[in-house]
């Protein structure tokens, strides 16, 4: 899926990355990094901003929601927002809310009435998991057949593959999670069940060893599959139309003149400089993948940051909801800052001084 | 009749022509991309079915304390798709919910429209720093994961469809931004914009009279896309239950399916429509916008 921004995604051009990319390369290693650090520093202290701002200055008294439904005296509710720091004003309160992140603290969440850094810890390790399974096997499966649809654009096997891909695309991402339960967990018809429906492991196996593992892998097939199909698609896309960007390369036609199969041009020349390109986009779009995440793990009550978030939504507990959104605007710009050092590594001509 | 009248009445018969024949050229063109035909005939046929739904849709159809019809029962001749959880004919709420749907999926694309197409006109026209800060803030906003944020402003405005709206406009606007500006500085340097300026047209005047009409087809076009990604947003929000509880909405149905027993109850007549609906109706507006583009830019045949 989907989420608005990523309309644009697979419509914005790799050769742009590409382009802007060598304007930089006469620069030393160290100045580069410290370039990008510098970057990455900025953008995590304008999301800081714009969390706060989100969260601070907001029409919405958090008191009066927190306390909905049930009877309050004027005493209590002064006492609330003295303990939630809603008498101090503003500025002071953004420091407080910048300290306590720098501080690894994240604000305290009022339903679970905890750190909510010391909750996101306690999540973050399902949610790699789903979303490491299923980004590595989207983007192998997504760059695969990008490169072979786009080698023979508008052969058969390019428009089969194009237009599974432009349906997976729109299909949203909790309802095809809903499908896959319905008929991989509950069973529909002649189907049974033969997957678990939700969590991550069965609390009455134990939780190590062999069958635990084996356990755990069971429940993350559903999940991860969801995410998979929903993700691939942007990548096939994307190394789809950078394959075609190279088509018309002169060293592809060297290539050929040389002599080489048309497999060994298209595997050892044409792919290799496609993906330099790709993979900057894949990672611009690591923001599907989070979106990817919240829903399906609601639908399958996966215990990770996206289940943390729609709880928190539910209720609703800002701080919570305040504490992952940073979590999350922070994983994106650290990706978005890893992926521009491998670059570097990555693309010779970047590296040659 | 006097000459001058016989000489207008003349051009306007030269210029109408020429105008008519820009349409047709484009529709032929356009005939000839088949998927494109078929979204914008899928895109017809629901917008007809959302405008007609009140001539037979009464509101006793829909109040859940009205209906009398079985709970969760399977489809029959009665109920074509069967009934939910309290007792209301899916098919309606499927009919009257792509009312709602789309709705807030134009609306949110044309405050998304507004605010791109704006916030990029200006920062194109003003390059400096005024420029500069514009496009740094829209790479922030690129950056930020847009679901999270999107559930974050929805859950901070309270439930309901003007949060949704005002959650999907502000994670979407960035994709506009950047096309309006990158075609804003195309049309400004050529050089009746260089005219304009010649003959004394302000920074306003450039901005609405020359910049504007000329980047108008193509904010359409990816205006489509970005009513097809405000669909899936309006759904998913509004599954994750920042809907308002009493609209029908295709993403409302799907909350109702998934928390009031469409799985206990087999009930794949409720689970299955809405999400097929979505998934039509969001193809059929790409679809129609990738046709569009192909016609208007041909360059873009092979790619994607």
């Amino acid at each position: 899926m989907s989420s608005p921004a990523t309309v644009a995604g697979p419509a914005l051009e790799p050769p742009a990355a590409a382009t802007r990319r060598p304007r930089t390369a006469r620069m030393p290693w160290a100045r580069y990094v410290a370039g990008k650090l510098a970057a990455a520093v900025v953008s995590f202290a304008v999301t800081l901003v714009i969390g706060f701002v989100l969260f601070n200055m907001m029409p919405s008294d958090p008191v009066r929601t927190m306390t909905r439904g049930r009877p309050v005296s004027q005493a209590e509710l002064v006492r609330l927002r003295v303990q939630l720091g809603l008498d101090k004003p503003v500025w002071q309160r953004f420091l407080d809310f910048v300290n306590d992140t720098l501080h690894g603290r994240l604000g305290y969440s009022w339903e679970y009435q905890r750190s909510v850094a010391s909750l996101t810890m306690s999540r973050i390790g399902p949610t790699l998991l789903l979303m490491g399974t299923s980004f590595v096997i989207s983007v192998l499966l997504g760059l695969w057949l990008g490169q072979r649809s786009g080698w023979r654009a508008g052969s058969l096997f390019d428009r089969i593959t194009s237009s599974t891909a432009l349906t997976l695309w729109s299909v949203p991402t909790f309802w095809l999670g809903m499908i896959l339960l319905m008929v991989c967990s509950v069973g529909i018809g002649p189907i049974h069940g033969f997957l678990p429906a939700g969590g991550m492991s069965d609390p009455s196996l134990p939780q190590s060893g062999l069958r635990h593992y084996v356990d755990v892998a069971r429940h993350l097939v559903l999940p991860a599959l969801t995410m998979i199909l929903v993700v691939y698609a942007q990548y096939v896309t994307i190394m789809r139309s950078s394959i075609i960007e190279e088509i018309g390369s002169p060293y592809l036609l060297t290539a050929r003149a040389k002599g080489l199969t048309d497999d060994n041009v298209r595997r050892r020349h044409a792919v290799p400089n496609a993906l330099l390109p790709s993979v900057t986009m894949i990672f611009m779009h690591l923001g599907t993948l989070i979106s990817g995440a919240v829903t399906v793990e609601a639908v399958f009550s996966w215990p990770g940051l996206g289940d943390l978030t729609y709880e928190a939504l539910k209720i609703p507990d800002l701080p919570l909801l305040q504490g992952t959104f940073i979590v999350f605007s922070a994983s994106v710009i650290l990706m978005n800052l890893l992926a521009d050092l491998a670059y570097r590594f990555l693309d010779p001509r970047v590296r040659a001084q | 009749m006097s000459a001058a009248q016989v000489l207008s009445s003349q051009e306007v018969a030269a210029a109408v022509p020429a105008r008519f024949a820009g349409v047709r050229r484009f529709a032929r063109a356009f005939r000839h991309r088949p998927s494109g035909v078929a979204g914008l005939a899928v895109l017809l046929l629901f917008s007809l079915l959302a405008l007609v739904a009140p001539l037979f849709i009464g509101q006793d159809q829909l109040d859940v304390t009205k209906v009398d019809g079985p709970l969760l029962s399977a489809p029959s001749g009665h109920y074509p798709l069967g009934t939910d959880q309290a007792g209301r004919n899916v098919l309606l709420l499927l009919i009257w919910g792509s009312r709602e749907s789309l709705r807030i999926g134009i609306i949110a694309t044309a405050l998304t429209v507004v605010i791109g197409a704006g916030i990029g006109i200006v920062a194109g026209h003003y390059g400096g720093w005024v420029g500069r800060a514009l496009m740094h803030v829209t790479d922030w906003f690129i950056a930020l994961p847009s679901l999270p944020l999107a559930i974050s402003l929805a859950a901070v405005l309270g439930q309901g469809e003007t949060s949704i709206t005002i959650a999907i406009a502000a994670t979407s606007w960035t994709a506009t931004a950047r096309l309006v500006r990158a075609q804003t500085l195309a049309v400004e340097a050529r050089p009746f914009v260089e005219r304009a300026r010649a003959l004394g047209a302000g920074d306003w005047q450039i901005m609405v009279r020359q910049v504007l009409p000329n980047v108008t087809p193509l904010i359409l076009v990816s205006s489509t896309l970005t009513v097809a990604g405000a669909l899936l947003s309006e759904a998913t929000l509004t599954f994750l239950g920042l809907g308002n509880p009493a609209s029908i909405t295709w993403g409302e149905m799907l909350n109702n399916a998934f928390f009031n027993g469409a799985f206990t109850a087999d009930a794949w007549w409720y689970l299955l429509p809405p999400g097929l609906a979505i998934l039509v109706v969001v193809l059929g507006f790409t679809l129609t916008g990738r046709a569009v583009e192909h016609v208007l830019d041909p360059r873009t045949e092979d790619r994607s």
